[in-house]
């Protein structure tokens, strides 16, 4: 019902007639409906939020430099640990790939003025700055959260109740606005492509937030119910979890995991398809594997839904569930590859242009199959056992987070930021940027590894003085990743004011987004686009008959 | 409705000016959410399971629940989805006073049931916190209540627009459409949540 007004919205702030030219700065402020604004709120907040967890990353590696305990109080780094965890992951990547490239881009690739339920979406938007603020709120009231970022009971039943409390309202409200965000990502790809879009001649961007869309749907509300009974057992006396009074504290485990593991998949199947867009682009010529990639997107969604208990090896799972979850984890491993082949293949005999964008691009290739083989290792039950709760852990999910999924979000916006401004990143700062960043996870992430094989525990303050030379590695490691934001975050301040005229297709590109002037104007474009050509079509002779895989177009729909 | 679009001078007469004038997509909308929100009971629901799976006596002595009060409730809740769906087929006829009534009544039946829950919880000889089945009862039963509760509020909402003027009509009936299929949901999961607090358990 709260659509009807809605949709009235966009107009009525125009006076009814025409458009203004562009929103002013103060409207990225308010309660804007278009998707366009609210993509920028989302990537401009989780570009601070990515500035907080940073900072917290940085002291715990300064802790860190040294085996004892001399620079953060045990509880502080705690709180630092389970806050650098939550924020990283629900407040930047998520919302940077998902709300940010997907509200911003998936209306411009399908030839939509907007998304589906515009005041839906600015509600989902609207959720995240609180949940932020909660967060920070629970530093101030207990001295924030303690039990990590997965909040294992029953150590997030005994310790710091209040700041718990505040961390569990913060995950459901950042829950409901991914939930509300996969429903109106689903049906606007779903209805509101331009009626000369087939399915198959979507950019594959918008298959991977299909996907994506499906699992956060599917997966989230399990979290919200799992914290919402972990609220009840901190607060009103219940015992969930609770074993002296009969509870399981498995079962938190196994709620958490069902939302947890797939949200790995909600972090990296945009940066996928942020790939499938940068690749072709910059390689100049069409995607390989066209359809490959995009059902690839949706066989990681399916089969991403049961392999949760890879996570919970250790926890006492039934020898028949630890040969089940193993197989179906490295089953997984198949349509990644499908993809990275699929990349690798674009590439392959393109006239690659080495830009920014095109760099990150390919080392997050690298990154990422390196993370991928660790995670495969990972799947393995019987080495995972030897590793659990090991540096060898958070090695291999930083090198896919930070390698994958930091890399991807930093190639996209490289990629687009001249769309969305209209105007050039300075490219030789960018290559500084890139060569800090790839020399900076290199060694920050690399050592973890070999710490986690030589049983170095994640999650500790203190450790045995032998660990102390690799710690010291990785702590300047982590201190070369703090220095690349610098040329960043500079870059894009200084070029969103003076930086070079992009113009509408700076890089010679192919999908919709392309064909609107840069910035788009409200509402996208004057008349709607009519598709003439695949997204992929580079390097064709006859560029406006042809399919994203080469094949001819098939009849436009009606 | 989504009028942001049609009223896009421009786009007007253009050759794809059939998808300015996109579908009414809410009804659509809801539902994609509602497979959502059926998750988050399926989570509830399971958590239920495996704790019974792991019992040997489930419920517990000390917590025997009722049914008679929750087999009438069943009743009225059940029934109250027949009546809600009369009146969305009195407003596609443009029966604008058939939908009132009905959801009227269906509004009635509605708090007839919260009002039937919140007697029952108050005449068990239990709380929230006696053991893991009333846990686990009490969450449940509640958070299927807040979701009757949200049901009731749309209806009313729609109760409270349809005193304007064409408001809704034959043509324009989504808002009914979807207090209907949001009520329907929250029947469904109480069906499942009855057959398993109430029914199974009896077994």
């Amino acid at each position: 019902m709260a659509q009807a007004e809605v949709s009235m919205k966009p107009t009525e702030l125009q006076g009814g007639h025409g458009h203004p030219d562009k929103w002013k700065w103060y409207d990225y402020f308010t309660f804007n409906v278009d998707h366009k604004v609210i993509g920028i709120q989302y990537l401009v907040t989780s570009f601070l939020f990515y500035l907080v967890g940073g900072f917290m990353a940085v002291l715990m590696r300064t802790e860190l430099a040294t085996p004892d305990s001399d620079f953060l109080s045990p509880e502080l780094y705690n709180a630092f640990l389970t806050n650098h965890g939550t924020i990283m992951i629900f407040l930047w990547i998520v919302p940077a790939a998902i709300g940010g490239f997907g509200n911003y881009l998936i209306p411009l690739m399908i030839g939509a003025r907007d998304m589906a339920f515009p005041k839906l979406n600015a509600i989902a938007f609207w959720l995240n700055p609180p949940a932020g603020a909660l967060l920070a709120a629970s530093f101030f009231f207990g001295g924030g959260a303690q039990a990590g970022w997965t909040s294992y009971p029953p150590l997030s039943e005994i310790t710091a109740n209040l700041p718990q409390t505040l961390w569990c309202v913060a995950l459901i409200m950042v829950g409901t606005s991914s939930i509300l965000g996969s429903v109106n990502f689903l049906v606007t790809i779903w209805k509101m492509r331009v009626p000369s879009m087939a399915w198959d001649q979507m950019p594959l961007f918008c298959w991977a937030m299909v996907a994506t869309s499906i699992l956060a749907l599917f997966a989230t509300p399990v979290l919200a119910a799992a914290m919402v009974l972990l609220l009840f057992d901190i607060n009103f006396g219940t015992s969930f979890f609770k074993p002296d009074a009969g509870g399981n504290v498995v079962v938190y485990q196994h709620l958490f995991w069902f939302y947890s593991h797939p949200a790995v998949y909600l972090m990296i199947l945009p940066i996928f398809g942020i790939m499938s867009e940068v690749i072709p682009v910059h390689a100049r010529k069409p995607i390989f594997g066209y359809k490959a990639i995009a059902y690839s997107s949706l066989t990681i969604c399916l089969v991403g839904l049961f392999v949760w208990v890879h996570h919970m090896f250790t926890s006492g799972t039934a020898p028949w569930m630890r040969i089940f979850f193993t197989i179906s984890t490295l089953i997984v491993a198949v349509p990644t590859g499908i993809k990275i082949f699929s990349w690798v293949a674009t590439l392959w005999g393109g006239k690659i242009r080495y830009t920014t964008a095109m760099l990150f691009a390919v080392g997050l290739l690298s990154m990422f199959v390196f993370g991928g083989l660790s995670g495969v290792t990972l799947g393995a039950a019987p080495f995972d056992i030897h590793v659990h709760d090991t540096y060898y852990v958070v090695g291999h999910f930083h090198y896919v987070l930070y390698g994958g999924s930091v890399f991807g979000i930093y190639s996209g916006i490289y990629h687009w930021f001249p769309k969305i401004t209209g105007r050039m990143l300075n490219e030789p700062l960018g290559k500084v940027h890139f060569v800090l960043t790839f020399i900076g996870t290199i060694l920050t992430f690399t050592p973890m590894h070999n710490l986690g094989m030589q049983g170095m525990p994640r999650r500790v303050a203190m450790y045995d003085p032998q660990f102390a030379g690799l710690n010291q590695l990785v702590t300047v490691g982590a201190y070369i990743l703090a220095v690349s934001v610098i040329p960043f975050y500079f870059n894009v301040i200084w070029s969103w004011m003076k930086g070079k005229e992009a113009g509408p297709n700076p890089w010679n590109a192919m999908t919709m987004e392309w064909t609107t002037d840069s910035p788009p104007i409200i509402e996208n474009w004057e008349v709607l686009p009519v598709l003439t050509h695949g997204p992929y079509a580079y390097g064709m002779e006859q560029a406006d008959q042809v399919g994203p895989a080469g094949e001819p177009l098939p009849t436009p729909r009606s | 409705m989504q009028g942001a679009i049609d009223s896009t001078p421009v786009a007007t007469g253009h050759e794809v000016s059939a998808h300015e004038e996109h579908q009414d997509l809410r009804v659509l909308g809801l539902i994609t959410f509602l497979c959502s929100e059926f998750l988050m009971f399926a989570g509830f629901f399971a958590v239920f399971l495996v704790f019974w799976g792991s019992k040997a006596e489930w419920p517990p002595k000390e917590t025997e629940v009722e049914l008679l009060l929750p087999a009438i409730n069943t009743l009225i809740l059940v029934s109250s989805s027949l009546v809600i769906n009369l009146g969305t087929k009195a407003i596609k006829k443009n029966d604008l006073g058939g939908m009132r009534k009905w959801f009227g009544i269906t509004a009635a039946m509605g708090a007839v049931f919260l009002a039937g829950q919140v007697y029952e919880y108050m005449n068990l000889g239990y709380g929230l916190k006696t053991n893991l089945f009333s846990n686990c009862f009490y969450l449940l039963t509640g958070f299927h209540g807040l979701h009757v509760f949200i049901g009731l509020v749309l209806i009313l909402g729609v109760l409270w627009r349809s005193r304007r003027a064409n408001h809704y009509s034959d043509i324009t009936h989504t808002g009914p459409e979807m207090a209907e299929i949001y009520w329907h949901f929250v029947d469904v999961v109480w069906i499942v949540l009855f057959t398993l607090i109430y029914l199974l358990t009896l077994i």
